[in-house]
């Protein structure tokens, strides 16, 4: 009895309700895409530059929603192209003049979050500016889900293909260049995905929370494997295990899903920090003593 | 004595009895590689000035000099990543795609969690291009070689943070050997490599070498240099000096005196430091700044 009231528990919330099932989906196959890019994020120490993109979005996605409501097209490719303009920029600047990536991204972000904050601000009421701050799982529409079902499947697709080129780019960019012209093309192909996904992301999770599902997982998944291959899965799965967890605690408890999700993988991530057998806080202190004796 | 300490000994004997010439003044073959007034740097700051040069197939030549005399530069400029401020690097003999580059190993990320095997592969990668599929059932055994060749036979599952700094350098080596480039690069190969190491490599490149591949190396030691690489081009603020090793590294030049002389010339003037102007945005020298040593023999 009561294996099949547990059961009850985990699956009647979805077996019950479309819109349940919907948002089930839509966070599922964010996370086939989101998590194994932010994986790549953090392997290439630019973990911080998903949180940069996620605000550059902002104004592409603000216009978006002024010239069209709350339109999933328009707001996607609002987004797309702010983000993607302040990814070229960033870059063009940093390989141009004296300043690293890292400030110009950190100067054109806070211009792009600025400017979103103010159109929105002018133009809408907070609900609106909540909404896509924060998101909202629970009412993704067909049209959001077929989007974020495309940009998942463009992602993998463009994975695939740059999966060797990015490795050697992180690892060995010198001998990368030297064989290949196709540094800066792999570069900026992966911060166009980096910006996809959020895009992707806000529809589900808001602009601020869409972050969490692409760094998070990876980040803790560093605590217990050691393979590229086995970082990509893990991240993924806990990802899903994440986005349940959370659908189904804001369905309980009646608290809003987007932080719940990314809450979910903050504790993840807290234990693993702990107890992660990769170099976890305790299990190095265990191997230490092992050195002495 | 090992191997290739007696491979060179017969390569320095066989062209002191052979026709009296090194290669370098040897100019009847066609050189591999060819800098004409080739003036490098970046941010308008030329680090090399008006190199006059030649490189031809099947040299063994040893890049020397302080830091920040250009050396890595050059490298860069040879691989085509740089362009130059003034002057031009032609390739008359090699394509410039098919040149192996051995960075220094300061310049990787060790962190990235990517396998011997991996990295290794990597050396296959102008090869593999269409042939993705074909490419793998090649790349088992070609990798398997050269990791048997550099000694790393059994590590191919380590990661690259759980290599010691001599295990390191010899996964770039079997990189490398997997390139077949006609043209090897390397930057300070053995910075940080313990003799035994160093010795192995060193008689992989001599292998190489004597299969006419032609070799450059940045290299820091003057006693390695002047037992394993016959020719030396020396970079110093005031000049470059191109010839064989023996006469390049000498103390000489090694203090970066004041020299200047013209190709062929074998009389110095020395002169004042004067002709190098810091300030100067770009050098308004025209006058080439590099010595030819000719061999002894010649």
């Amino acid at each position: 009895m009561a294996e099949t009231d547990l059961f009850s528990l985990l699956v009647g919330p979805f077996a019950e309700f479309s819109f349940m099932r919907r948002a089930l989906a839509g966070c599922l196959i964010l996370s086939l895409s989101a998590a194994p890019v932010g994986v790549f994020l953090m392997l290439r120490r630019m973990s911080l530059i998903g949180d940069a993109m996620a605000h550059a979005i902002l104004p592409g996605a603000a216009v978006g929603f002024m010239v069209a409501g709350l339109s999933v097209g328009a707001m996607t490719l609002g987004g797309l192209l702010a983000g993607c303009l302040v990814a070229v920029l960033s870059g063009l600047v940093a390989r141009i003049t004296v300043t690293g990536e890292d400030s110009s991204m950190a100067a054109f972000y806070l211009i792009s979050l600025a400017l979103g904050v103010l159109i929105i601000s002018v133009n809408g009421s907070n609900v609106d500016l909540l909404h896509v701050l924060f998101g909202a799982p629970l009412a993704l529409d067909d049209v959001a889900l077929q989007l974020l079902a495309l940009i998942s499947a463009i992602t993998i697709t463009v994975m695939l293909v740059l999966y060797r080129p990015l490795i050697l780019e992180c690892v060995d960019p010198e001998f990368f260049r030297s064989v290949s012209g196709l540094s800066a093309l792999t570069h900026f192909s992966f911060l166009g995905l980096v910006v996809l996904n959020l895009v992707a992301g806000f529809h589900a999770l808001g602009t601020m929370m869409a972050v969490g599902l692409m760094i998070l997982p990876g980040a803790t998944a560093r605590y217990w494997v050691k393979r590229l291959e086995s970082l990509l899965l893990l991240a993924i799965a806990l990802s899903a295990l994440a986005s349940v967890i959370g659908l189904l605690g804001s369905y309980y408890v009646n608290w809003p899903t987007s932080p719940l999700i990314i809450l979910s993988l903050g504790v993840f991530y807290l234990v693993s920090l702990l107890f992660g057998k990769e170099g976890g806080v305790l299990m190095r202190s265990i191997s230490f003593k092992h050195l002495e004796s | 004595m090992n191997q290739a300490a007696q491979s060179i000994e017969t390569q320095v004997s066989d062209q002191a009895d052979g026709a009296g010439h090194t290669q370098i003044s040897d100019h009847t073959g066609m050189p591999l590689l060819q800098f004409n007034n080739l003036t490098l740097g970046y941010e308008r700051h030329p680090v090399i000035h008006h190199l006059d040069a030649q490189i031809y197939a099947g040299q063994m030549l040893a890049i020397v000099g302080a830091n920040g005399t250009g050396k890595s530069t050059l490298l860069k400029a040879i691989m085509g990543q740089l362009k130059p401020l003034d002057g031009e690097v032609l390739y008359p003999g090699v394509h410039q795609k098919t040149i192996a580059y051995l960075p220094q190993v300061a310049n990787l990320d060790l962190s990235f969690p990517i396998t011997v095997q991996e990295m290794v592969s990597a050396g296959l990668w102008l090869r593999s291009g269409a042939f993705g599929s074909l490419k793998t059932l090649f790349a088992r055994g070609a990798v398997k070689n050269a990791l048997q060749k550099v000694g790393l036979q059994g590590l191919e599952q380590r990661t690259l943070n759980a290599l010691s700094g001599g295990q390191l350098q010899r996964v770039l080596f079997a990189r490398m050997l997997l390139q077949n480039a006609e043209l090897i690069l390397l930057d300070e190969p053995f910075t940080g490599v313990d003799h035994t190491t160093t010795q192995h490599l060193l008689s992989l490149l001599h292998e190489l070498n004597q299969q006419g591949k032609t070799v450059l190396a940045v290299l820091h030691d003057p006693a390695l240099v002047q037992a394993h690489f016959p020719q030396t081009l020396l970079l110093t603020r005031q000049q470059t000096v191109l010839g064989p090793s023996q006469r390049v590294i000498t103390e000489h030049y090694m203090t970066q005196s004041p020299l200047v002389g013209s190709a062929g010339q074998s009389s110095f003037q020395p002169t004042g430091t004067e002709a190098f102007n810091e300030k100067a945005a770009i050098c308004t020298e025209t006058a080439s700044r590099t010595v030819i040593l000719e061999d002894k023999h010649g």
